[in-house]
């Protein structure tokens, strides 16, 4: 029997990172995985809401989630990192304070779902779905550092998914699927996220920490699971390798594209072309038919 | 929520309207200083996360308001998840922000409440972020025009941002946004 989500893809995902979106529904097609994009969502406020209001930051995720019980769905999967995060955190601050499940009532006008199970892609991948009968392509020339970013795993009380200091779901999941992963102590450390932007020069020195780490252990590809991690380890690179002198050319894959090359679907159709740092080189060898 | 504890009661009005906003009781603190170690963005700040909760509880509250660390936090929360106290410091974070804003304090990194304000802009009235709407919102409110002008160029030469906004939700979005602005104004004046 499949198993059916409701999607909440998010703004991201509809524009810069629609390489994930892409992917995930190749992945989701080869592993029998069924998606239902929720009709009408809207953006779930991300932290413009939360650092400025937080009756909005609660009203936004959970506007979506009560249109996906209207869909009779229970399980909703939310790709992009801060989506995600702030879904589950809205469900958290509704069930720990009752205060706050009536005001959002009020605002909303409904009385708020309150069965519903909210997973991320890394999730449903890792929860006995059978990946390796669908590969078909040997991914062995990759060295990946699996990049976790802040989001995913933290705060653990609300997140509750894997461990928070060093998660391995993604790890375990490539390896399953034939691609190598590389240890290394960089796995959650922060890339700026949200101040990439404004604070530039931060996002610019985290991240290149990040990719310092990444060649120390001789990486040669950084896989992610979040929109705004992708962005900034992608476009910034060669901002980065300008301003500290440095050469990386670590292309920045989404876990989802890696899994959905190892099933065997063609590169040009998981929007390889749209990545700053080129994976031409890299995959050259590997997908020849 | 965790009610103060009577021995860990605090004289600050600061304090106060934080527990209010947040239920975080930031008089659990005892300095052990993980979350300005473990927060990847203090070198940046002129007070670690642990001297800002330290000010709070001071009632140092113009030092607490004018300063860069709250704006600069990028809620990564790693020092929620690492306080041994079990204090929601990036709640705290968001609170500090939220009560400087409510206050009129001029923010110490502009930049950071433009972006908030260019993009709660955005969703209001697209329903979903319209990303190139948000950037444009963002350099008007910063005058910043030609920054990352080489990296906006790329973006649309490979086809990553959409040129129109699609509207969906918007008026469901908006209806939001006017919804909790007057739940908030009641709340305040209650």
């Amino acid at each position: 029997m499949t198993q059916k989500y409701a999607y909440y893809p998010g703004c991201s995902l509809h524009s810069t990172g629609a390489e994930y979106d892409t992917s995930f529904r190749a992945v989701c097609d080869k592993v029998g995985v069924e998606l239902q994009e929720i009709d009408g969502w809207i953006c779930c406020g991300t932290s413009p809401a939360h650092c400025t209001s937080k009756l909005l930051s609660l009203a936004l995720p959970y506007k979506n989630l009560c249109l996906a019980e209207k869909m009779g769905l229970t399980e909703v999967v939310a790709p992009c990192a801060a989506c995600f995060s702030r879904l589950k955190a809205a469900t958290y601050e509704a069930t720990e304070h009752p205060e706050i499940e009536r005001q959002l009532s009020d605002i909303l006008e409904t009385p708020l779902p309150k069965s519903l199970n909210i997973v991320s892609p890394l999730e449903i991948f890792s929860n006995g779905i059978d990946v390796t009968s669908a590969v078909t392509r040997e991914l062995g020339e990759l060295k990946v550092v699996c990049y976790y970013g802040c989001l995913l795993t933290r705060p653990p009380k609300v997140m509750q998914f894997d461990e928070c200091e060093y998660p391995m779901s993604m790890d375990r999941l490539l390896r399953s699927v034939g691609i190598a992963t590389l240890d290394w102590s960089y796995k959650t450390d922060c890339c700026g996220g949200s101040l990439a932007l404004t604070e530039t020069e931060v996002v610019c020195k985290l991240t290149h920490e990040i990719f310092e780490e990444a060649k120390a252990v001789g990486a040669n590809a950084v896989a992610v699971a979040c929109p705004l991690c992708q962005a900034n380890l992608d476009t910034r690179q060669a901002e980065i390798e300008q301003k500290y002198g440095t050469n990386y050319g670590l292309p920045i894959f989404y876990f989802t594209q890696l899994m959905a090359l190892a099933f065997g679907v063609p590169p040009d159709k998981l929007g390889l072309h749209k990545h700053f740092v080129s994976a031409d080189e890299l995959l050259a060898g590997i997908c020849k038919g | 929520m965790m009610e103060p504890n009577l021995t860990i009661t605090s004289q600050s009005p600061l304090t106060e309207a934080i527990f209010r906003e947040t239920g975080q009781n930031v008089n659990l603190c005892y300095q052990c200083r993980k979350c300005a170690a473990g927060c990847p963005v203090s070198y940046a700040m002129d007070y670690t996360p642990s001297q800002l909760i330290h000010a709070i509880r001071l009632g140092m509250d113009d030092l607490v308001l004018n300063s860069k660390t709250a704006w600069l936090c990028a809620t990564c929360e790693t020092c929620t998840t690492r306080c041994p106290q079990e204090v929601d410091i990036a709640k705290v974070m968001d609170a500090v922000k939220i009560i400087a804003l409510r206050q009129g304090v001029k923010p110490a990194v502009p930049q950071v409440a433009s972006f908030y304000k260019a993009a709660l802009a955005n969703i209001k009235k697209c329903g979903r972020m319209f990303e190139l709407g948000m950037i444009m919102g963002l350099k008007l409110r910063t005058f910043d025009f030609f920054k990352d002008a080489g990296l906006g160029m790329k973006m649309f030469r490979k086809g990553k941002l959409k040129m129109i906004p699609s509207f969906t939700g918007a008026w469901t979005t908006w209806k939001i946004f006017r919804r909790v602005k007057s739940f908030e104004k009641k709340n305040q004046n209650a």
